[in-house]
């Protein structure tokens, strides 16, 4: 009985991390897709989501913090598409890639000079540190389930958003053929930015429902990048769904790893699984293998 | 064609500028840069690896820093480890008599028997090799950010399993490693006596590794990995066995970071688990990125420079800013490295002649015409 709990708590403090994953996964799908870039300053955009909520915390109340912390980072990250990528048309993707690690750098340095390298974190939306809820006998902390609604929220969103308007359409078009979708009068540039702005407001969005519990910190955001990269590959790029799945798969994987084995072995399991599925599917679950022409470009 | 410098040329000028660099600073009084510099231009060797596989194969690998432990780490535990212990087996008391231990004092003045540095060297590359080939051969079937991903999770893992093993000394890293006299009177060691003569060492080694490179790139293999970087299918189509190929050069360049996180760690006499950190193979890949990728002599420079004004710390607490900006500012404005545009400056306001640095992959394909745009090099890269 009690270790049949004890296994709940483990599954569910996994998701949890995972639904976190899933998020920065979706971010690295959005931008991918609209660019072919893989961002690495999208664990940057939790980070900065994270420290302008707390920041603004201090003056207005929670719900404005919040929705204010998401719109600046939206506004930061389709800046950052406005000033390079749109910009760097003739630069190769692994140029491209390059420089996100180095706006990851700057962005991380400003946020340090900014504010500092204290950790600070948003108070819980619902409750204390202390109060949990009880749930088939595993104690939940309440701010678990707004991570777990947030997330899910925002997929079943960003899912009808693509699927269902004229923006997400287009920018589901954009990323198929570019060219055609130009001939068919979708300014591609502009729905790049919006890939940016959309990906930077998520990630920010989970900045904050996360800060409560494990903290906002300047350098959070790279090892948050690393196992989003991790879980979008496992999922298989381009497919923002199969990133959700690639979250989950990472996070529980992490939780049951902590529960067997010593705490530093935990990205081992997680990279060790993740390796042998690259192993025998070079395109992670879901992801599809791209054909490729000899001819020359 | 423009005119060039003859490569023996050019190599000669560059050994000329080495060794006049101690001078300088000795005339300077700055002698104690040397120190940084040479570690400098051990980074530099790693960096100079990562240029023959990303540059000219065409693959990425985000898990050098994992190789530069591995060398490191072999070494040091290989020759930090006291096997006087185990003196009762048989076979030990021969090996004690042999060359290929070595007895000495620990830090704290205790008698030790240790394994010489040079059977840790070649135990450091005999597992890096055994490493990369284990590692590479499944992952270079993978493309673009999936061969990515799979190299940034191999150098989590090697750091992690640093990081939680008691005898790589967890988070503390190996202190205490021993110098390594490599024999004709040359010593590997951080004492401030030797600190000229170990400058010399590295330069010398990265001096050899370039040469090597340089005559590697512009051979058969050097023309099949081209080939393979430009467009993998066509490569396989035409009779270029990729798969061996892209392996070979990740071996290589494994390799080239094993030994210098070998040197590195007996001249720095430790090394830590940051080494192996993500952040660190993210950084050899964007140093590489800064010097042009595909230009031997722009990675060299670039990461000398950049490494060397990091480790004195020029820039205090901005350090990874300026870096960072650095980088942007670099990749995005000169993507084919610094130097050629450097190069095309000198040579409006020069005349015909080309500097020595000038020298790209494109010298191996005379009839190319002009100079292909750095897009066009790396177009295919993640296909």
């Amino acid at each position: 009985m009690e270790s049949g709990n004890l296994e709940l708590q483990y599954f569910l403090s996994g998701i949890t991390k995972g639904s976190i994953y899933a998020v920065v996964a979706i971010g690295f799908n959005l931008i991918y897709s609209a660019t072919g870039v893989l961002n690495f300053a999208q664990g940057e955009f939790v980070m900065l989501g994270g420290m302008v909520a707390v920041t603004l915390a201090r003056f207005v109340p929670l719900p404005v913090a919040l929705a204010g912390a998401v719109a600046i980072v939206a506004l930061v990250g389709c800046l950052l598409e406005i000033l390079f990528f749109r910009r760097l048309q003739r630069h190769s993707i692994l140029h491209l890639v390059i420089i996100t690690i180095g706006l990851s750098i700057v962005l991380q340095e400003i946020a340090l000079h900014l504010w500092d390298e204290k950790v600070r974190s948003l108070p819980y939306f619902t409750g204390n540190e202390i109060s949990s809820l009880k749930f088939f006998g595993a104690a939940i902390s309440p701010q678990v389930f707004w991570v777990l609604a947030t997330v899910a929220v925002t997929v079943v969103l960003l899912h009808i958003f693509l699927k269902y308007t004229l923006p997400g359409r287009a920018m589901r078009a954009g990323s198929s053929n570019p060219s055609a979708a130009m001939l068919a009068g979708i300014n591609i540039a502009n729905m790049r930015t919006l890939a940016f702005g959309l990906s930077a407001a998520i990630g920010a969005l989970a900045g904050c429902v996360i800060s409560p519990i494990t903290m906002t910190h300047y350098e959070m955001g790279a090892p948050l990048a690393i196992k989003g990269f991790a879980a979008a590959i496992l999922g298989g790029l381009g497919n923002p769904m199969a990133a959700v799945l690639g979250g989950l798969m990472v996070g529980v994987l992490e939780a049951y790893s902590v529960s067997r084995l010593p705490a530093a072995y935990s990205d081992v399991t997680v990279f060790a699984v993740l390796l042998l599925v690259l192993f025998a599917r070079p395109h992670g679950f879901w992801g599809r293998p791209g054909g490729e022409s000899v001819r020359e470009h | 064609m423009k005119p060039r410098l003859k490569p023996g040329l050019s190599f000669t000028l560059l050994a000329a500028a080495l060794i006049v660099v101690p001078w300088i600073l000795r005339w300077a009084d700055m002698e104690y840069c040397l120190t940084q510099l040479t570690m400098s231009l051990y980074y530099a060797i790693v960096v100079l690896g990562l240029c023959l596989v990303m540059g000219y194969a065409g693959q990425v690998s985000l898990g050098h820093g994992a190789f530069f432990a591995i060398g490191g780490y072999t070494s040091a535990v290989l020759t930090t480890c006291d096997v006087s212990k185990w003196q009762t087996a048989a076979w030990l008391g021969w090996i004690k008599q042999s060359p290929f231990c070595m007895a000495r004092e620990d830090l704290f003045g205790n008698p030790i028997l240790t394994l010489s540095p040079w059977v840790a060297f070649f135990a450091a590359m005999a597992l890096a090799f055994v490493v990369a080939n284990l590692i590479g051969y499944p992952a270079l079937r993978l493309r673009g950010h999936y061969l990515a991903m799979a190299t940034l999770g191999f150098g989590m893992i090697v750091n992690k399993v640093i990081l939680g093993t008691a005898f790589t000394g967890a988070a503390d890293g190996i202190n205490g490693v021993p110098e390594w006299n490599l024999g004709l009177g040359l010593t590997v060691s951080g004492k401030r006596a030797l600190r000229i003569e170990n400058y010399f060492i590295a330069s010398g080694l990265l001096l050899l590794l370039l040469v090597l490179l340089h005559n590697l790139v512009r051979s058969r293999v050097g023309r099949a990995l081209q080939a393979i970087h430009d467009r993998e299918t066509a490569a396989n189509a035409m009779g270029i066995n990729t798969a061996l190929y892209k392996l070979k050069a990740f071996v290589l360049s494994a390799l080239m970071a094993a030994m210098a996180g070998v040197f590195l760690t007996h001249y720095t006499a430790g090394i830590g688990p940051s080494e192996a950190g993500a952040l660190k193979s993210v950084r050899y890949v964007a140093l590489a990125a800064a010097g042009g990728m595909s230009s031997l002599w722009g990675v060299t420079g670039m990461s000398t420079l950049l490494n060397y004004m990091s480790l004195r710390g020029l820039f205090g607490s901005y350090d990874n800013a300026v870096f960072g900006l650095l980088l942007i500012g670099i990749v995005s404005l000169a993507p084919e490295g610094p130097l050629k545009p450097l190069a095309r400056l000198l040579r409006r306001f020069v005349g015909a002649c080309r500097p020595p640095n000038a020298v790209g992959p494109d010298a191996a394909r005379p009839d190319n015409g002009p100079a292909r745009r750095a897009s066009d090099q790396t177009q295919c890269l993640f296909p």
